[in-house]
């Protein structure tokens, strides 16, 4: 509780985020037949299931466990979707083996065959003349409650150390601590983390303590790959601007340099190009009167 | 679940597990902090669970560079074998729904690892003290009925003061009596669920309000510390107990980063 300058007293929030739990407790008391009816259906309709292209039918296993996999690359937020669409699917055949359906507050994730620049996805592709190489484009909010259902479904519960898995994301810069004035960092920036069994150099400098990367679906996804000891590094791009921009997603450029994407890209000039492109077909030509 | 960092299961009979509660200012968490920090624990696995939001940094008790690049997640197991303890850090709130599925596993992997004795560090709201509690220490312990047994008597020679017993429906005068810890997060439920399976937990908890908790942690350890003397108890050292406490590494910046100059 807090007084304010009025005179009013106020419930002040919690860090520790616990006010709720004691509403939950008791409302798990005076939970009705009914109530648990509503639970149930509400956690069916939040369910994620994946989902094969042509057949629109589930994965009986985890995307991993039908379609081995020796390179896991994953992009998730809208500049990193683009940063992959531009420089890595355009080089070389791309084939769709499948897609996230999930629906939360935030989105509610369609059928992948008519997307819309706008839509949110999760679509998970494999490179036709090296089906052990698997994308996934993920533009699509996954809420904390989703999280592992989503991991549990792409992952499975087997162990895989042969797999190598990077994975792009973005950040606000406000986000990033130091002891200057965030307003005086050079963004967009690129920052690195990576599980113990990732042995190969990074593209840039490693996130310094305390930062840290509470993202979702990124730090659940390194997070498991620590746990199961799998090689895995996450680029994390700090930027001022969170919407598609050219500049945020040119930042990932170094990336191009490490061993999971060296071989997969092949004209830069030409990936600019359709870069360029992307962004013009998504601008919006916006003011406060449209 | 329990996933240790190397190939064996660590094994952990008779050790003393300590773990935080998420409360109020996040009181035991620094409390864990400073204990791994300050006794250099050493991380032995992961609690790999889907009840707690991911989260992932690098090593927060870095002393140096070479230390610095070890990935930590948002539940780690640390320990110190030459004193037969073992630590549990959280670093992330609970989703929605799971902390009684939480309890659950944490409380059948304790019983699991045959650890002797749980000792919760927590925190409740100290706008909710009520008239005796507002004029007395604000520190408070609990044990569970097969704990009791062996530590009772070590508690009254410490003159440590037990959770008093509160209206259970605080807004009804005859409402029954009952242990409460507002701000305690999942402390009552692990306190129960420890009593009906008979295991021997301990809840050390401080009355604190949200703000700059450093302080009300320093406070916990040292309570802790009366009872197992982590570290040297403060009668033979008279430095502050801020200078006993080893504060890691991750703890700079808590309040966010440096200000613009254009602001003054």
């Amino acid at each position: 509780m807090a007084a304010t300058f009025f005179g009013e007293v106020v419930k002040a929030p919690c860090r520790a985020g616990t006010e709720e739990e004691e509403e939950e407790e008791e409302e798990g008391r005076r939970e009705t037949p009914e109530d648990r009816e509503v639970r149930r259906q509400l956690a069916r309709k939040r369910e994620v299931r994946l989902l094969r292209r042509q057949t629109k039918t589930s994965l009986e296993v985890s995307l991993l466990e039908k379609y081995p996999c020796s390179k896991f690359i994953i992009a998730i937020g809208n500049n990193a979707v683009a940063f992959l669409s531009s420089f890595v699917m355009n080089s070389g055949v791309w084939e769709e083996v499948g897609f996230a359906k999930l629906w939360n507050e935030w989105c509610r994730t369609t059928d992948t065959t008519h997307l819309s620049p706008a839509e949110a996805f999760c679509i998970f592709y494999h490179l036709k003349s090296n089906p052990s190489v698997i994308l996934c484009q993920c533009s699509c909010y996954v809420a904390e409650d989703q999280q592992y259902q989503w991991l549990e479904k792409v992952f499975g519960s087997c162990t895989r150390k042969n797999t190598q898995v990077t994975i792009l994301t973005c950040r606000h810069v406000t986000d990033y601590k130091t002891s200057e004035s965030t307003g005086s960092l050079p963004a967009p920036f690129l920052k690195a983390l990576k599980t113990q069994n990732f042995k190969d150099p990074a593209c840039c400098s490693l996130l310094e303590q305390p930062n840290i990367v509470h993202d979702l679906p990124a730090a659940g996804v390194l997070s498991y790959c620590q746990v199961w000891k799998i090689p895995a590094i996450l680029y994390l791009c700090y930027t001022d601007v969170m919407k598609l921009d050219l500049i945020t997603v040119e930042a990932f450029k170094p990336i191009l340099s490490s061993r999971s994407l060296k071989s997969l890209v092949k004209n830069i000039p030409q990936s600019t190009e359709i870069l360029k492109k992307l962004m013009t077909t998504n601008e919006v030509q916006s003011n406060i009167y449209t | 679940m329990f996933v240790p960092c190397g190939e064996s299961v660590p094994d952990l009979t008779g050790f003393t597990l300590l773990m935080p509660a998420v409360s109020v200012g996040n009181v035991g968490q620094l409390a864990i902090d400073l204990i791994i920090s300050t006794l250099n624990m050493s991380k032995i696995g992961y609690f790999y669970t889907d009840c707690l939001v991911p989260m992932v940094g690098n090593n927060p008790y870095a002393t140096g560079e070479e230390n610095s690049t070890e990935l930590s997640i948002n539940a780690e197991v640390y320990s110190l074998p030459s004193r037969r303890l073992v630590a549990l850090q959280l670093r992330s709130i609970f989703i929605k729904y799971k902390t009684k599925p939480f309890c659950e596993k944490l409380l059948s992997w304790v019983k699991g690892s045959n650890c002797a004795r749980v000792i919760v560090l927590s925190s409740s709201h100290s706008y909710q003290r009520n008239d005796l509690q507002l004029r007395s220490t604000p520190f408070r312990y609990l044990l569970t009925p097969s704990m009791q047994i062996n530590v009772q008597n070590k508690m009254k020679s410490l003159n440590w003061e037990e959770m008093e017993k509160s209206p259970c429906i605080p807004e009804i005068n005859d409402s029954e009596f009952c242990v409460r810890i507002p701000g305690g997060g999942i402390t009552k439920a692990l306190y129960d669920e420890s009593c009906s399976k008979e295991i021997q937990m301990a809840v050390l908890l401080k009355f604190v309000s949200e703000g700059d908790n450093i302080p009300d942690a320093l406070g916990l350890v040292e309570y802790l510390n009366e009872w197992l003397q982590i570290i040297k108890p403060h009668s033979e050292d008279p430095t502050v107990p801020s200078l006993r406490w080893k504060m890691p590494s991750s703890w700079r910046l808590l309040f966010g980063s440096g200000l613009p100059p254009a602001l003054f």
